[in-house]
Parts: structure tokens; C-alpha cells; sequence
């Protein structure tokens, strides 16, 4: 139940967009196909519920104060945690690489609609985000797996919703100065406020 | 630069002003004209999380200032080693390097600002102005330019987001840089005129809505028209 809280918590309320801006630059730059929105929105899901989990490992048994210890007793005593930064964008990138080789090999109509934004996920704060996230929450194994699924979809979410409102947004008469990133920041806001209601709930 | 190549420099022909044109032009292109956030639409990410106040904005400035010049610098030094294949993870470790450095830095001298500062001072890395920057320019040109490359992108994406802090932190929170500013006002016309703060412009969605007024202002000024 407790987990189950977390990921609705993590789907609605802190939305890895609408409540802390992560992962704008794709949000932005790929939502204006609905279908490219989807397969960015599936990608990025996998790719979160894998690597905030793996770096849970890696934070746990490596970098944390006195993880060292089960490796040596006279290791307990090391503190690796400046490292993690580096080591988490590390395991984000080889992860990353390996959704694009297992993209290009089983869909390849997917790898070309992706095209420039696959290895992009790499730099998307929204992934690293969520593993910074969960060092930072203290969660436990199960609690980061749910957390990185749950961040990955409401981040799934948010985009196909704002791709949708862009397609019917082509036939609208929007001011020069708005269109495009002007009309798109004003309609996030929007969003968020929507998002704003499920503020609050608790299973 | 080091000396070496700057007498280099000299001997093939007359060197460049330090502050020549096309310098000043790496500078001042991105303040406005290709403004990063604007108008390349790069690096709203860890951004306007921090934007609720003067102060912390400051701070993240600062440090995104000092990774976009460094960075350059030092991928530009290194541009003719580095292979093609693995460049990106070559770029993400000197970032991450730079980055953990800063994080450093502000744990030990401004500690109340590392821990509001939390997540936003790593995802730094994932900033997409940095890795824009390094792949579009430090990667095929001479170290000092770079810099100067780095410099003005940083500066463009400051200014912005010290814009929107400083509307988010007066009507949200009525002060600037922590200075009350409503409180001052409503003391010299008296207890009768009170402005009253908006609770929606410390929320999120108050930096999205400016940001998007900051950004149809700034278009409509340079012409600037997406299609």
C-alpha cells in the first residue's frame, strides 16, 4: 500500500515536469507528434525504472558512507558519495546505449521517429533527476524501483497530453511572438495548474 | 591559453585583438539574438526549480557560469584527442567533474545554500546548454574563443533566469533578494495599502507563465518567429 502511495505520488503530484521542470528540453522539443510523444514517453519510462533501481545498488553498496563495508571491514570508513554524480551518469549512458541498440534492433520505424532524442535521454534531467532524487529520499530498493516507474510515467503522461493539445493547437491563431516555445511554456503553466488538483491525495 | 600558443599564434600572422569583433560578437550573440532559453529552447531543465528567489538563483548563475566556461576550455584543449565515437561520454565526465567540483565548493562554504540548492546543483550536468555549447563549438575551435563562447551563452541564460526570479520573488514573496519590498510600500502609504502576494508564483506554474511572458516579450522585440 505504502509503495503503491508512492507511485501515485510520483505519477501526479511531484510530476518530474509540472513540479520540478525536469526533463524540459525533449518535453518541449519532442511534443509536437502525439506518436513521437509516445514512444519518447516509453522510452524514457523503461530507461528511468531501470537506472534509478541500478543506481540504488550502486549507491548502497559502493558510494554511501560505510558502504564499503561488506567488501572490508577497514573500509567502512570511506565516504564515496562526491562520486556520484559521475558514477550515476556513467551507468545512465551505458543504459541508455543499450535501450537504443535493443530500439534499432526490434522497432526500427520507433529508432527513426526517435531519431536525435535517444541518445538524448542520456543528458535528460528527468533521468538523472530521479536517481539524485532517490539518493537524496533515502529510498529502499523496492520504493526506487516503484519511484522510477512512477516519475517515468507521469513524465509519459504529461508529454502525450501536452502533444495532443499541440496538434489541435496548428489550427488556432496564435500572436508571432508565442508561437512555438512562447504558446508551449503558457500551456505547461496551464497544465500545471490542473495538475495542481490531485495535490493532496493520500491512499 | 598558454604561452606556447600564443607565440604560436603570433608567428603564423599578426595576432587577434583580444577583444576583437568577432570576439565580442561570441559574447554578446547569445545575450539576445540566439539567446539559449529564448530561443534555442536549451536548458530550462534544472533551471526554474531554483527560481523562487533572488538569492539561490544567484548562486546557480554563478555556477552554470563557471561549468560552460570551464567546460569549454577544457574540451576545447582536448578536441583534437578525443575520438568521435565516445566523445559524449568524454564531455559528460569532464562535466560531472566540473559539476562535483561546485557541489563541493558550496557543502563547504555556503552550506544553507547547498541544501536549497539540493538535486538542482548536480543536474547541472544534464544541462542542456552545456552539452550544446561543447558539441556546436568548443569541439572545433581554439580554447580562448571557446571560453569567450561559453561566457556569453551562460551570460544569456543569467539573465533570464534572474528575470524570472526576480518577478517570481517580488509578487510571490513581496521582497527582492530577501529585502521586503511590499512590506516597505504598504509602511509608507499606511496599514490601509496592502499588496497583497500570489501563492501561484511561488508554485511551478508561476515560472511557467513567466517564463512564456518573458519569452513572447523578447520575440516580439527581435522578430523572431518559430514556424
Amino acid at each position: 500500500m505504502e509503495l503503491f502511495n508512492l507511485g501515485i505520488r510520483s505519477i501526479f503530484i511531484d510530476n518530474m515536469v509540472f513540479a520540478y521542470f525536469l526533463g524540459m528540453c525533449s518535453f518541449l522539443a519532442v511534443s509536437k507528434k502525439v506518436s513521437t510523444a509516445i514512444g519518447l514517453g516509453a522510452a524514457v519510462i523503461f530507461v528511468l525504472t531501470v537506472t534509478v533501481p541500478v543506481n540504488w545498488l550502486l549507491n548502497e553498496y559502493v558510494l554511501k558512507e560505510g558502504a564499503l563495508s561488506w567488501a572490508m571491514a577497514d573500509l567502512a570508513s570511506v565516504d564515496l558519495s562526491f562520486l556520484r554524480f559521475i558514477m550515476f551518469i556513467a551507468i545512465i549512458a551505458a543504459m541508455v546505449q543499450l535501450v537504443e541498440m535493443v530500439v534499432e534492433k526490434f522497432a526500427p520505424a520507433l529508432y527513426g521517429a526517435l531519431g536525435i532524442f535517444l541518445p538524448l535521454i542520456a543528458v535528460n534531467c528527468a533521468i538523472l533527476g530521479g536517481s539524485l532524487f532517490m539518493a537524496q529520499r533515502d529510498y529502499t530498493l523496492a520504493e526506487s524501483a516503484v519511484y522510477g516507474f512512477g516519475s517515468g510515467t507521469g513524465f509519459c503522461l504529461a508529454i502525450v497530453a501536452l502533444a495532443a493539445i499541440r496538434e489541435k493547437l496548428k489550427y488556432s491563431n496564435v500572436p508571432n511572438g508565442l508561437k512555438g516555445l512562447g504558446i508551449t511554456m503558457l500551456l505547461t503553466g496551464l497544465m500545471g495548474i490542473a495538475f495542481m488538483s490531485f495535490m493532496g491525495i493520500d491512499l | 591559453m598558454s604561452a606556447e600558443t600564443l607565440e604560436k599564434a603570433i608567428e603564423k600572422k599578426p595576432a587577434e585583438a583580444l577583444l576583437s569583433k568577432r570576439r565580442k560578437k561570441l559574447v554578446t550573440d547569445p545575450l539576445v539574438d540566439e539567446n539559449p532559453i529564448t530561443i534555442q529552447v536549451l536548458g530550462i531543465c534544472s533551471a526554474l526549480a531554483v527560481t523562487t528567489q533572488m538569492k539561490p538563483t544567484l548562486v546557480m548563475a554563478i555556477s552554470v557560469i563557471f561549468v560552460i566556461a570551464m567546460s569549454n576550455f577544457v574540451i576545447s584543449l582536448m578536441r583534437n584527442t578525443i575520438p568521435g565515437r565516445v566523445r559524449i561520454i568524454v564531455q559528460l565526465a569532464v562535466v560531472a567533474t566540473l559539476v562535483t567540483l561546485v557541489n563541493e565548493v558550496l557543502k563547504a562554504f555556503a552550506y544553507d545554500m547547498y541544501k536549497e540548492l539540493s538535486v538542482f546543483v548536480g543536474l547541472i550536468i544534464t544541462n542542456c546548454i552545456v552539452m550544446g555549447r561543447l558539441e556546436a563549438f568548443a569541439l572545433g575551435n581554439k580554447p580562448y574563443d571557446s571560453v569567450l563562447d561559453g561566457l556569453g551563452s551562460a551570460l544569456g541564460y543569467s539573465w533570464i533566469i534572474l528575470t524570472v526570479a526576480f518577478f517570481r520573488e517580488l509578487w510571490g514573496s513581496g521582497s527582492v533578494f530577501g529585502i521586503p519590498v511590499f512590506d516597505t510600500v504598504s509602511g509608507i502609504f499606511g496599514p490601509d495599502f496592502k499588496l497583497a502576494t500570489n501563492g501561484l508564483m511561488v508554485s511551478p506554474v508561476g515560472a511557467f507563465i513567466i517564463l512564456g511572458l518573458i519569452i513572447w516579450v523578447q520575440r516580439t522585440k527581435t522578430g523572431y518567429v518559430e514556424h
